[in-house]
């Protein structure tokens, strides 16, 4: 049973990886862009709702509710002043301007917060679960995680498929010339990309540090398992990304459940057997059926 | 009275080479202007530059009285100019359909919708969710040619509809200019295929190098002058 129990806490976990990776993949899917500071931004949205929550008394939910917005806001800001002119000197200078900004909110949080892990309380919902028998019991908070995450990643889904700037963005990562043949501003496309990766690594992080907790550098340890989930899914794939992730939390949970030490390992030794067995991933991008 | 149209002077530089030198022309509503030229005369180069895809280095594109020479090309597709582009530049992910809906993204008013665009080409209907690189070329070039249609453009820039495509494929495409003259668009296009040039054009203009050799309606002009501005025998012999 407490093997029935690993499984299911990591797929539990792994709607929360995905969730954190599919900015990540949608990215990479439409500029090209491996944002380093992925990561990091989570961990900034987290710390600055612990913040708003300290100051203003309001709860998590609240916190979300205007953080997430924000963040999409500030990724639209970020796309347009920062990054769109980077990639526009080829593929290095972006690399090197996410890094860059990794380190600067790593060491900003340093600064401002410490060194000191920080937990966002959800409210009740954190201590109840659902107990399913003597040794199963799932946390209603982690089973909420879960759900936000498919939600979100079948909402965007949805978008990109059925929304004409959805549609434009899937167009544009395809020819991005051919996509400004048709009037679409690819300076604009790739900021709303980066609103919708914003959004959701803000929304993450928040989870992330409400299921735990977060640290100023935990970002580049979250990057990874970003990375491993949408490599482990397929690229280019949203239900690959969730699927990636519930691998991943499977493995790092079942693995953790025979020896703590060994949760971590389990992950990454996942991600290199999938990247040399089947290097497209468990589900890469199938062909359109619209 | 000023064309819908107007090339001023253009020159537009591709890395070392000067492709297009100092090159004017007009397109009239409802007419159709061919540019025609041999590999690399800068057929395409002058289409990209008229579409927004490449800056000139001198000279300017007029389009109705407006100055659109510094606008990038989504602006200038708003304004009314469609390229179907060289080697038609499909989505290659998604849908015919969809393909076909990027069209209508910055839409001008105007006749062309979905089932107009499907009256034209009746497969297209039946087959509208496969894969667009499914398709064969001359299918991918329908699709290309209705993507842009879809935008209700004041002037549509075709280059070489005829790129790879079987003789009786690229008939049945051109069938479909006169419908899109009639509605007023200009149109101009380029080809290599000198006769069908020839066949579907109100005036041509023969490129060399970048420069206008030859220009003049298709009657005017005999088939040993456009030999000769295609092939630049005189430049050589001079
Ligand atoms: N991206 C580029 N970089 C540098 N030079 C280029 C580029 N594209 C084209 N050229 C050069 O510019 C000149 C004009 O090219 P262009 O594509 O306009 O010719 P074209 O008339 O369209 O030829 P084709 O009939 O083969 O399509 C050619 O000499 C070509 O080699
Ligand atoms: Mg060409």
């Amino acid at each position: 049973m407490i093997w029935v129990d690993a499984v299911l806490q990591g797929v539990l976990v792994g709607g929360l990886y995905a969730l954190f990776a599919c900015g990540l993949s949608l990215m990479f899917g439409v500029m090209r862009i491996v944002n380093l500071a992925h990561g990091d931004f989570a961990v900034l949205a987290a710390f600055l709702a612990y913040s708003l929550i300290s100051a203003s008394g309001v709860n998590l939910l609240y916190a979300a509710l205007l953080t997430v917005p924000v963040f999409a806001g500030f990724g639209y800001l970020v796309q347009r002043g920062l990054l769109n002119r980077a990639i526009s000197s080829g593929p290095l200078p972006p690399l090197l301007a996410t890094f860059g900004l990794s380190v600067v909110i790593q060491n900003s949080l340093l600064q401002g917060y410490t060194a000191d892990s920080r937990a966002l309380d959800p409210g009740r919902i954190g201590t109840a679960s659902l107990r399913l028998s003597g040794q199963i019991s799932l946390s209603y908070l982690e089973l909420l995680i879960l759900g936000l995450a498919v939600l979100v990643l079948g909402g965007l889904e949805l978008y990109l498929r059925r929304n004409r700037t959805g549609r434009m963005l899937r167009a544009a990562a395809d020819d991005r010339d051919a996509a400004s043949l048709v009037g679409g501003d690819p300076r604009h496309l790739y900021g709303v990309a980066t609103a919708i990766a914003f959004g959701t690594l803000a929304l993450a992080g928040l989870l992330f540090a409400a299921r735990s907790s977060v640290a100023p550098s935990s970002g580049p340890s979250e990057l990874l398992f970003g990375f491993e989930a949408v490599v482990i899914g397929g690229l280019g794939s949203l239900w690959g990304t969730l699927l990636g992730g519930i691998a991943l939390g499977i493995a790092q949970n079942v693995a953790g459940q025979a020896d703590p030490a060994y949760t971590l390992l389990a992950g990454h030794l996942l991600f290199l057997l999938v990247l040399i067995l089947r290097p497209e991933g468990l589900l890469p991008r199938r062909s359109v059926t619209a | 009275m000023s064309a819908l149209l107007e090339v001023r002077g253009l020159s537009v530089r591709r890395g070392q080479l000067l492709a297009l030198r100092d090159l004017s022309l007009a397109v009239e509503a409802g007419r159709v202007v061919a540019v025609i030229g041999a590999n690399g005369a800068g057929k395409s180069t002058l289409l990209e530059a008229v579409a927004g895809l490449l800056r000139p280095e001198r000279g300017g594109v007029v389009l109705d009285g407006t100055e659109v020479t510094a606008l990038p090309a989504h602006r200038r597709l708003r304004l009314g100019i469609a390229l179907v582009p060289e080697g038609r530049r499909l989505f290659p992910s998604l849908s015919v359909r969809e393909n076909l809906l990027t069209g209508q993204y910055r839409r001008r008013p105007g006749p062309w919708d979905l089932p107009a665009v499907y009256a034209l080409f009746p497969w297209m209907a039946d087959r509208a969710a496969q894969r667009a690189s499914a398709l064969s070329g001359g299918e991918q070039q329908a699709v290309a040619l209705g993507r842009a249609l879809l935008a209700n453009p004041r002037v549509l820039l075709l280059d070489e509809l005829s790129l790879g495509l079987a003789p009786a494929v690229v008939a049945t495409v051109y069938r479909t200019l006169p419908q899109v003259v009639a509605q007023g668009t200009g149109v101009l296009l380029v080809e290599q295929d000198v006769s069908l040039a020839l066949r579907r054009a109100d005036e041509v203009h023969c490129l060399l190098e970048g420069r206008v050799e030859l220009s003049g309606s298709p009657a005017d002009l005999s088939a040993r002058q456009i030999e000769t501005a295609y092939f630049g025998i005189r430049r050589e012999s001079a």
